[in-house]
């Protein structure tokens, strides 16, 4: 980047020819008062306090619209400039109400400060104030308010909702006196579309917009959002013994700093008074609060008794690293069985199993930062904005830019608003959707052919199977129109990098894994793997299920995906654990359920799932963990699922612990312990160390998760050059295969994963979805995610303010549908499929097409997991969450 | 409405640029802004909702209330102002029993005050349906609203 020196005030400075006057002398320390000026936003030049003399020109410039030029002279101060400004400033004043000490801004305010520079002449403010009456403050939103009466209309929360939140809620509204920052109708801000996500609020430069907790913390420590599996960098707040506010952190290379409304706002269920604070233990069906030691021994006991097969676990993706890597080698080492499974087997196992086969990685292939930069965004069923907040952040990013965006969603998500193309394919249709796709790049004469002849195998047999989807079949299947289809595979062919994000939509099919394959059969024919700003990237969901998978949380993996049935791999495990190991893959999290059903699992041990709620079939989970022989339920909350339990174990959020989570695009956080465990709650690992000590079981006497860690990554190929040190400040994306080695964004660059390096094709069949609508269930059911709630709502569902934004389950459905039926907004009704029935209220909208509604599973009074249908993947053993047939009654 | 929406929409290519005339063409055909129909001109340029709303309030010819059958507008520029434009919007509120700024009960009547018409010579003026009265007083303002 081009360099030029510039003088200010007679100062010699050398700055980047990109800046203008304000920023170069503000990175030198030389203060212009500003008042719209933010660094993250284009200037706007609203607010004409950085008024300066440029090369002695006769008019004043505004210093944040003058680009910086070589040799330029500026003059930051004289008395023409100090009056004009101080008139301009004394005019804001007018209209700001005078109350400063009663404001939550005081003392960090930009007003304060500008006036305390540039001065104001109270008396003629005196003279010139009006008297309008106040406009009320705007209280509606649960977390923050909006005083008109404080605002100096510098125009940066319109900005920063445009720019930064693409949510445009805010504009200025009305003119001249009457000017007021305003919603659409100027309507209560909770009534508007805006997404609570805060950032106007940390950016308004005075007391206009502020958080409603106005309580300041007495320290704050770094950790990782523990919500969704971006892995947001955040500070928590602390005081005394309370979580008392959350931040943005800076400079993480995650998120700089952007946070949505969970991340923000979402944290007062750290220290709830629900927390379970106790060992609780069923006597005669009733819980009896007890102390560790005899819950310990009662376990021991249990467990003892169905070492092997007849014993399960099911890990946690909301657990640390070094907890799941103790889940797993306790089931492991302890119990002598592989049955250790958990929820990724519900949300990415396809991605896992499919990615694994066909470039050698389950993993996002490369970063979140990259998204930004890519030149075309295939965002195939992810509903980023609600699941993936930030990453949805990183899309709209992209599209400023100038990137091309396709969405293919059966539904009209709000990406849709930022696409180039909206392919509205039937659910459940993705491969003859992406292999449609293939088929006109291939006829078309658009693929790598170079790329797919050096690093790819099995073209050939991939091309054949090509033979099935003409573009009139597929636009038969899908019905997404063929020209849309050629237009659509154009366009990605057409522009590199293109990157594909996916999520559930793709993935929680009974044939999830064929759709991924599709998936990267389209990255591998236009060479888009292996460079930056491209490639295949499943959206991970759970703050670290891609860690719980890589420690090892599967029932065919050891930690880092090295197989259970690999002899070697046994023997250096049973050398570095001292036990002896089974080498038979164990059952998966669907079929210990089914197992417990039959009996064949007699003892099950839980660590933060909440299976009735997150599991399909959810009669059926209830009835599998009544049937056994023992049931143990660690969890921060008595869950839907602990309430079955034999016992109860309290164990410590987030908050109360060191550790690492990793996230989506493979980076090691460090998870950091802001306050003491809660009551008499212990963190995950040691839980389950003492299970084992009381055992009398050796190795797992760690002291601390750091030990943890230090084993893990000696036995883990691609986290064995991380280590809590190297990612004090920044984490690292694995593989990180030793010390000085500096991680790995992007993986595949030249060499595939795979055993031979190469990348392979896979030839694919169109298989519907196992359930479709007929005369008694005519309606088809998806179930997706609330942006205001997290999972089963064993958290979020704590937050008021969240369950005032979103409070209950909502059945999303089409006007015509609605109006067939008879049902209007705001109706009771109950839906109906082949396995239950659940009650929620109507909300009628275009989003979803006609013959299908939408649900979420964030709500236990409605839950929708009654419904869902457990027909499984064959390879990845998923079920079929995103499709299944229902009716829908009015109440 | 939908079906006027969609014959206005018809005749624009839905861009940004479009979004004042497209505007201008709903208020000709329905006499206000709607709220829905905001939203879907909104939704027919892409343009934020927000926008459509900040843009709309800016200018001040259009309304988002409906109108009464009769609009009755008094200038209250410079000119009709000194020479009593006050007096007139009083007396036209009291004899109509409508407040300037609203529409009557019965949907008949629409008082509103509004900048320089451009007829100083004849100030102080009104426009009644978009026909213009001038040189008035609170007297001979009656014989212009006994015709309505
Ligand atoms: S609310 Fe704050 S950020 Fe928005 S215009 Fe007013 S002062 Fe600026
Ligand atoms: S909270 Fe977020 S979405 Fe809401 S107005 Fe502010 S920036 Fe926009
Ligand atoms: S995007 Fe995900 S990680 Fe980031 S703040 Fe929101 S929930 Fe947390
Ligand atoms: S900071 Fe430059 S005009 Fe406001
Ligand atoms: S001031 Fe009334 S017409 Fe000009």
């Amino acid at each position: 980047m081009q360099k030029v020196n510039i003088t200010i005030d007679g100062v010699k400075v050398e700055t980047l020819a990109s800046k203008n006057v304000l920023e170069a002398a503000l990175e030198n320390n030389i203060y212009i008062p500003n008042l719209c000026h933010h660094p993250d936003l284009v200037p706007s030049g609203t607010c004409r306090m950085c008024l300066v003399e440029v090369n002695g020109g006769e008019v004043l410039a505004v210093a944040c619209k003058t680009p910086v030029a070589e040799g330029m002279s500026v003059v930051t101060d004289n008395p023409v400039i100090r009056s004009v400004r101080q008139i301009t400033l004394e005019l804001l004043h007018v209209n700001h109400t005078q109350d400063c000490t009663n404001c939550g801004k005081n003392t960090n305010c930009q007003l304060q400060e500008v006036t305390s520079y540039v001065g104001v002449d109270e008396e003629r403010i005196g003279q010139m104030r009006k008297n309008i009456p106040a406009v009320e403050k705007d209280t509606s939103n649960p977390f923050f308010t909006l005083d008109h009466n404080r605002c100096i209309l510098c125009g940066i929360c319109v900005r920063t909702c445009n720019e930064i939140q693409g949510v445009d809620a805010l504009q200025f509204g009305y003119r001249g006196y009457q000017t007021v920052i305003s919603t659409f109708m100027n309507k209560p801000v909770k009534e508007s579309v805006c997404e609570s996500c805060g950032e106007c609020v940390v950016r308004c430069p005075v007391g206009a917009l502020l958080p409603k907790n106005g309580l300041k913390p007495s320290r704050e420590v770094k950790t990782v959002c523990p919500y969704c599996g971006v892995g947001c960098g955040i500070v928590l707040g602390v005081r005394g013994e309370t979580v008392v506010s959350v931040s943005g952190d800076r400079e993480s290379p995650v998120n700089n700093g952007r946070l949505c409304v969970k991340g923000r706002f979402g944290y007062n269920w750290i220290n709830h008074s629900e927390r379970l604070k106790k060992p609780l233990i069923r006597k005669d069906g009733e819980f009896v609060e007890a102390e560790w030691d005899d819950a310990l021994e009662v376990i021991a006991n249990n467990f003892s008794k169905y070492k092997g097969e007849e014993f399960a676990a099911f890990a946690s993706a909301r657990c640390t690293n070094e907890e799941n890597y103790i889940i797993q080698k306790f089931t492991r080492a302890v119990m002598g069985t592989n049955n250790i499974d958990h929820c990724a087997r519900l949300c990415h196992a396809p991605s896992v199993a499919g990615l694994a086969q066909s470039l050698g990685s389950g993993a996002m292939t490369n970063s979140i930062g990259e998204i930004g930069s890519a030149a075309l965004i295939l965002a195939i069923g992810t509903n980023t904005t609600e699941s993936h907040p930030v990453i949805g952040l990183k899309v709209k990013e992209a599209k400023r830019k100038g990137a091309k965006i396709i969405v293919a969603n059966p539904r009209r998500i709000d990406l849709c608003k930022f696409a180039d193309l909206w392919l509205q394919q039937r659910p459940g249709t993705d491969v003859a959707l992406v292999m449609g796709m293939c088929r006109v790049i291939v006829d078309e004469g658009l693929a790598d052919e170079p790329f797919i002849e050096e690093r790819c195998e099995e073209y050939g047999i991939m091309k054949e199977s090509l033979k099935e989807f003409g573009i009139e079949n597929v636009e038969r299947i899908t019905g997404v129109p063929a020209g849309l289809i050629k237009e659509a595979a154009r366009m990605y062919a057409g522009n590199s990098p293109a990157s594909v994000i996916y999520a559930m939509g793709v993935t929680q099919h009974s044939h999830g894994t064929d759709n991924v394959l599709a998936i990267s059969n389209l990255a591998l024919l236009t060479g888009n793997i292996g460079k930056p700003s491209s490639g295949v990237n499943p959206l991970r969901g759970q703050n670290n299920v891609q860690g719980a998978c890589d420690m090892g949380a599967l029932p065919n993996v050891y930690p880092g995906y090295q197989k259970v049935s690999d002899p070697a791999v046994k023997e250096k495990f049973e050398k570095a654990w001292g036990y002896s190991l089974s080498g038979k893959s164990g059952i998966t999290l669907t079929e210990i359920v089914d197992s417990a059903y039959r009996k064949n699992i007699r003892a099950l041990y839980i660590v933060g799932e909440n299976s009735m709620l997150s599991e399909p079939d959810g009669n059926h989970v209830r009835k599998a963990l009544q049937k056994l022989d023992f049931l143990v339920v660690q969890d921060i909350f008595l869950s839907e699922t602990a309430t079955l339990a034999d016992v109860v174990l309290p164990a410590s959020g987030f908050a109360e612990k060191d550790g690492t989570f990793t996230n989506t695009e493979r980076r090691v956080q460090r998870v950091r312990k802001a306050i003491n465990p809660i009551g008499g709650s212990m963190p995950d690992w040691r839980i389950t160390c003492r299970i084992a000590q009381k055992m009398g079981c050796d190795g797992f006497g760690f002291e601390n998760p750091e030990e943890i860690f230090t084993e893990m990554a000696s036995l883990t190929p691609s986290y064995s050059g991380i280590n809590y040190e190297r990612i004090e400040d920044e984490g690292l994306s694995w593989p990180v295969p030793s010390i000085s080695h500096n991680g790995t964004p992007i993986l595949h660059k030249k060499r595939f994963l795979t055993q031979n390096g190469k990348a392979r094709f896979f030839p694919l069949q169109f298989i519907p979805p196992s359930e479709a609508p007929d005369e008694d269930y005519p309606l088809i059911l998806t179930t997706e995610r609330s942006l205001y709630h997290y999972h089963t709502g064993t958290m979020t569902r704590r937050v008021d303010g969240l369950n005032n934004l979103n409070g209950m389950e909502l059945v999303q459905m089409n006007p015509q549908d609605a109006g067939e039926l008879g049902l209007a907004e705001g109706d009771n009704v109950r839906v109906t499929s082949r396995r239950g029935e659940v009650d929620a209220v109507v909300k009628v909208t275009r989003k979803s097409p006609p013959g299908m509604i939408s649900m979420s599973f964030h709500f236990s009074e409605s839950p929708t997991n009654l419904l869902t249908n457990p027909a499984l993947d064959p390879v990845a053993k998923i079920p079929e969450l995103k499709v299944c047939a229902v009716r829908v009654m009015k109440l | 409405m939908e079906k006027d929406l969609g014959k206005i929409f018809s005749s624009f290519r839905g861009v940004r640029g479009e979004l004042i005339p497209v505007l201008q063409r709903i208020q000709e055909k329905v006499g206000y802004l709607p709220e829905d129909a905001m939203l879907q001109v909104a939704d027919f340029l892409n343009v934020p909702e927000s926008t459509v709303f900040g843009v709309a309030s800016f200018y001040a010819q259009f309304r988002f209330t409906p109108t009464g059958r009769n609009r009755i507008s008094v200038c209250e520029g410079t000119a009709c102002h000194v020479k009593g434009a006050t007096d007139i919007i009083k007396e036209i509120s009291r004899v109509k029993g409508v407040e300037a700024g609203e529409t009557s009960d019965c949907m008949e009547y629409t008082l509103e005050g509004v900048a320089c018409i451009g007829c100083c010579a004849l100030a102080p003026c009104i426009t009644v349906n978009d026909e213009v009265y001038g040189r008035l007083d609170k007297k001979s303002v009656h014989n212009v609203l006994k015709k309505i």
